[in-house]
């Protein structure tokens, strides 16, 4: 069959930096070919050269085996070519019907909208490609799971054949992804054609008919799904051996470190994000916060770092109330934090790696004096921490802004753990990071646990969360509504939890015992 | 890692590593400098050029030129630009031809005529270096200052009334006081818009506009009320200050050069040294650039809002009581000429920083001094000055047009950020 989308030696440069490397791809009609790199590995590049958002420098696009030239968005719609984006571009306000019409509105008696015309249309869709969603419904009603739906019938609404999908798990349940995986595959069934980026192995393993798998720019290899192991594909992605599996042994945990109790916290509409939530962190343990993003992981967070104020409950470390008290107070306790956003809170991208690796304690002897920092001090701890935490950067004094995310990552990391820390609250330590880095920050965290530190781990990855905690708990709309060993619970139960389905129920279906249920 | 690398490098770059003295730092360092200047230094070049293009074109000899004969015209446009430039020049840096023959001669008083122009540009260019710095300051804490005219306006009153209402003090104790009265003025009157924005988000540069419109009024009243000159019937002007508060001037009229702007230069390094080199500069920068992560750093924003407007106030007064103590010796009301709002501009095309800050204001005064020789040598208006300072600062605040015309690389993200944190400041930023 000939292939409905092909690319010849497309090769894209930005100033220092060659993005795609003469990069050749073809996609069969009706196949979903998976598109594996790490971050800044070129996919996104390629991807929005085929959309429309660069011109190649070099190379051609073929559709049907006829050369064309995408110079925007809408000539690659009018090619057939879509794409669903990791952020979805929908109007909340608004219903499925007008946000699936909204740029082609059909109109009736002159100047009015069809939207009869179109709900007919949406219903069409969603039947034949089982893609269940109510056409009269508001998009800000909708679960998320949804919503990524409501963007697939955009992309079919517009007669697009090509569909490409941007890490499209990245806001999803386990049980949603799996959702959408059955959605990928009945579109293809029925003669649509997927590119599917992501740097997830488990899930390209999963969906994919081919992997091809990018590497600066360039394709190193394609593989068979059926036959290829996640060892395997994560060597061709980084370029060497990579230790997926978490090596952490058991460890008795010690005294309690950290003790929420009965915390509540609202955020500036006085919507009650964090609803009554109690835990307590022991020394030498990693306790995992598991759950959908938006669940109130990332408030809990603000309020236990000082960010935020709670309105009500405590926060004790070792006995000690620091709640509501400020950022800096509970610094030197002795807590360490990594920020859920780290361009935005964690670094100040603008000043030079070696000010960033003491953002926390520049006003602090050794690193000033009175008020008069001392620079030798701040470079000899820069140059230290560079070569123990293995920070690839020009110099200490290159702006951390130029840094990869990983290395950005690794000053943050650097920065907190070489404190001495009794806790450490790291909140997505590994988010948008390639599979070296995350190897990397891993192994650093268990480190700390071994040493005795209390491990406050926040994360949407249910994956990371599983292997890195002693102890999970869930959340769910701001409440914690459960909490389980790590040793004994599957991905499965977890999956449910994060999808808000009671604990006693998974206990009867399942006879598996759900341990230290708190409400 | 390093270590492999070093093996890594291959045998002649380590050699010629070695000849260059084994300090591959060193010209790294001298590129970042000229990445620093690159934009204003081409800015002023392109600015020169359309200046004289202005001038070719808005004088009636060169039109008068060409109605002869086409390269009539054009050796003419020349002539009347060079002569324009060099008006400029001369009235600015001095003629070097008398610089010469009286530095030959030896005559003590015929050397200080000559440099006069000189000294006369520097004597133009200390406010600028106060109130630029004052709005460098601000812009490195995300602050928007345009209210350094205002700010000014009430440290010269501040400084005028400290000045000639205490009399028997010593001038070492006098002056002084009478400076930091000034500096005291700018700053409670910047801390006004500080607290403001910082307690209840009201955007300073609003606040700031509206505190200047306070500050002429007030000044107004001080002067034709409480502080007028007896005698002058409530004309609005206040008394002369008492010798012992002034700032002394160095040579005998005409020269105006005085101790002021050598306190200019004392206050940049000041600057200086506390923006890069004190934990009160880092958590200032800090805030400035990225306020979340200074609230993470365990900064209270707040409290760093409020100093850094009343720090960047302070300046602004010293800019308003410097001129008072040390040229006009008692307050008018048409006391600014725009410093307050040349000096934002002013701290842009010295990417506030204050070495950066004090060669703004050099050639800021050097353009105004110069202005008046070139109107009289070559008959072009003053005004053109005004355009070129313009046309300058549009082109370091638009430094696309800049690259454009030299064809040079878009800088990297990272490089935007930080040159374009002074412009995103409009509003306050987030």
């Amino acid at each position: 069959m000939a292939p409905i989308l092909q690319l010849k030696g497309i090769t894209k440069r930005f100033p220092g930096v060659l993005a795609n490397d003469h990069i050749d791809l073809t996609l069969n009609q009706g196949e979903i070919l998976a598109l594996l790199g790490e971050n800044g590995a070129g996919k996104t590049t390629l991807m929005n050269i085929l959309y429309g958002l660069y011109q190649p420098d070099e190379g051609e696009i073929l559709v049907n085996e006829q050369k064309v030239i995408i110079n925007s968005p809408t000539d690659a719609i009018n090619t057939g070519i879509g794409m669903v984006h990791q952020h979805f571009m929908l109007i909340p306000v608004f219903t499925v019907t007008e946000n699936v019409m909204l740029g082609s509105e059909p109109v009736k008696m002159g100047d009015f909208l069809d939207r009869p015309k179109t709900s007919a249309r949406i219903h069409e869709i969603s039947q034949q490609y089982k893609l269940e969603v109510n056409p009269n419904d508001y998009v800000k009603d909708l679960p998320v799971g949804v919503q990524q739906r409501v963007e697939i019938i955009k992309l079919l609404y517009r007669e697009a054949n090509i569909l490409i999908f941007d890490e499209p798990t990245a806001v999803l349940t386990p049980q949603e992804a799996d959702d959408l995986f059955s959605i990928m595959r009945s579109l293809v069934k029925q003669g649509k054609s997927i590119i599917f980026i992501t740097h997830k192995l488990r899930e390209v393993l999963d969906v994919a008919d081919r992997i091809m798998v990018i590497r600066r720019g360039a394709v190193v290899g394609e593989a068979d799904p059926k036959i290829a192991d996640k060892n395997k594909l994560a060597e061709m992605m980084v370029g060497r051996e990579v230790n997926l599996v978490v090596e952490k042994e058991f460890k008795e945990p010690g005294e309690v470190v950290l003790s929420v109790k009965d915390l509540v916290v609202a955020n500036q509409f006085k919507q009650v994000m964090v609803d009554h939530v109690s835990f307590d962190v022991h020394a030498g343990q990693i306790l995992g916060i598991a759950g959908v993003q938006g669940n109130g992981q990332t408030e809990l967070v603000e309020a236990i770092t000082g960010l935020d104020k709670s309105a009500s409950g405590k926060i004790l470390f070792k006995n000690e109330d620091i709640t509501n008290c400020t950022p800096r107070k509970i610094t030197e306790v002795g807590s360490a934090h990594v920020p859920e956003d780290r361009q935005a809170d964690g670094l100040v991208l603008t000043f030079p790696v070696a000010e960033n690796l003491v953002l926390c304690t520049y006003y602090k002897e050794p690193f000033a004096k009175g008020v008069v920092l001392q620079y030798d001090k701040i470079l000899e701890n820069s140059e230290k921490l560079i070569s123990d935490f293995d920070i690839r950067t020009p110099s200490s004094l290159t702006p951390v802004g130029s840094l990869s995310g990983g290395n950005q990552q690794k000053v943050i990391i650097a920065r907190e753990l070489s404190r001495p820390i009794q806790l450490l609250v790291a909140s997505q330590p590994t988010r948008g990071l390639d599979v070296g880095s995350i190897e990397y920050i891993h192994k650093r965290i268990v480190q700390k646990r071994d040493e005795g530190c209390a491990v406050l781990l926040v994360s949407p990855e249910l994956d990371e969360v599983i292997e890195l905690s002693d102890r999970i708990a869930v959340m769910y709309r701001g409440k914690i509504i459960a909490i389980v060993d790590a040793g004994n619970v599957t991905k499965e139960t977890l999956g449910l939890l994060m999808a808000g389905i009671i604990p006693e129920k998974i206990e009867k279906e399942q006879g598996e015992k759900v341990v230290e249920i708190t409400f | 890692m390093r270590k492999k690398d070093l093996e890594k490098k291959d045998l002649l770059k380590t050699v010629i590593e070695e000849l260059n003295g084994g300090e591959p730092a060193k010209p790294k360092k001298k590129r970042a400098f000229w990445k620093v200047i690159q934009i204003p230094a081409l800015a002023i070049l392109t600015g020169l050029i359309l200046g004289a293009i202005l001038i070719a074109a808005t004088s009636f000899t060169v039109y008068d030129a060409f109605k002869v004969g086409f390269f009539n015209g054009i050796g003419t446009a020349f002539a009347e630009v060079g002569k324009a430039y060099l008006g400029l020049l001369t009235g600015s840096l001095g003629n070097p031809v008398e610089i010469i023959s009286a530095l030959i001669y030896g005559d003590a008083q015929d050397v200080r005529n000559a440099i006069n122009p000189i000294l006369e540009s520097l004597v133009q260019a200390t406010p600028y270096i106060f109130a630029g710095l004052a709005c460098a300051l601000a812009f490195r804490a995300g602050l928007f200052n345009i209210g350094v005219e205002g700010q000014l306006f009430m440290g010269a009153a501040a400084a005028t009334f400290v000045g000639y209402s205490l009399t028997g003090l010593p001038a070492i104790i006098h002056m002084p006081l009478a400076f930091l009265a000034g500096a005291l003025g700018g700053a409670l009157w910047g801390m006004v818009p500080g607290l403001l924005k910082a307690t209840t988000g009201g955007n300073e540069v609003i606040n700031c506009i509206m505190m200047n419109y306070i500050a002429y009024r007030v000044t107004t009243w001080l002067l034709t009320g409480p502080m007028t000159r007896p005698g002058t019937g409530g004309m609005p002007i206040s008394p002369i200050i008492e010798k012992s508060a002034q700032i002394p001037q160095f040579f005998k009229t005409p020269i105006r050069f005085h101790l002021g702007f050598f306190i200019a230069l004392a206050f940049a390094a000041l600057v200086w040294w506390i923006l890069f080199k004190t934990t009160w500069g880092l958590n200032l920068r800090m805030v400035g650039v990225n306020p979340r992560a200074a609230k993470y750093a365990g900064l209270n924003i707040t409290q760093v809002t409020i100093i850094g407007m009343a720090l960047s106030g302070a300046l602004a007064g010293m800019a308003g009581g410097n001129e008072i103590l040390a040229i006009n010796r008692s307050m008018a009301i048409g006391l600014s000429a725009g410093y307050g709002f040349d000096s934002i501009a002013l701290a842009l095309l010295g990417n506030n920083h204050p070495v950066g800050v004090i060669f703004a204001a050099l050639l800021f005064g050097v353009l105004k001094n110069g202005a008046t020789k070139m109107m009289v040598v070559s008959g072009t208006p003053i005004d053109i000055v005004t355009i070129l300072q313009a046309v300058i600062l549009i082109f370091v605040a638009a430094p696309a047009i800049i690259r454009a015309i030299y064809r040079m690389r878009q800088p990297l993200k990272e490089e935007t950020a930080a040159a374009s944190f002074t412009l995103s400041g409009w509003g306050g930023g987030k």
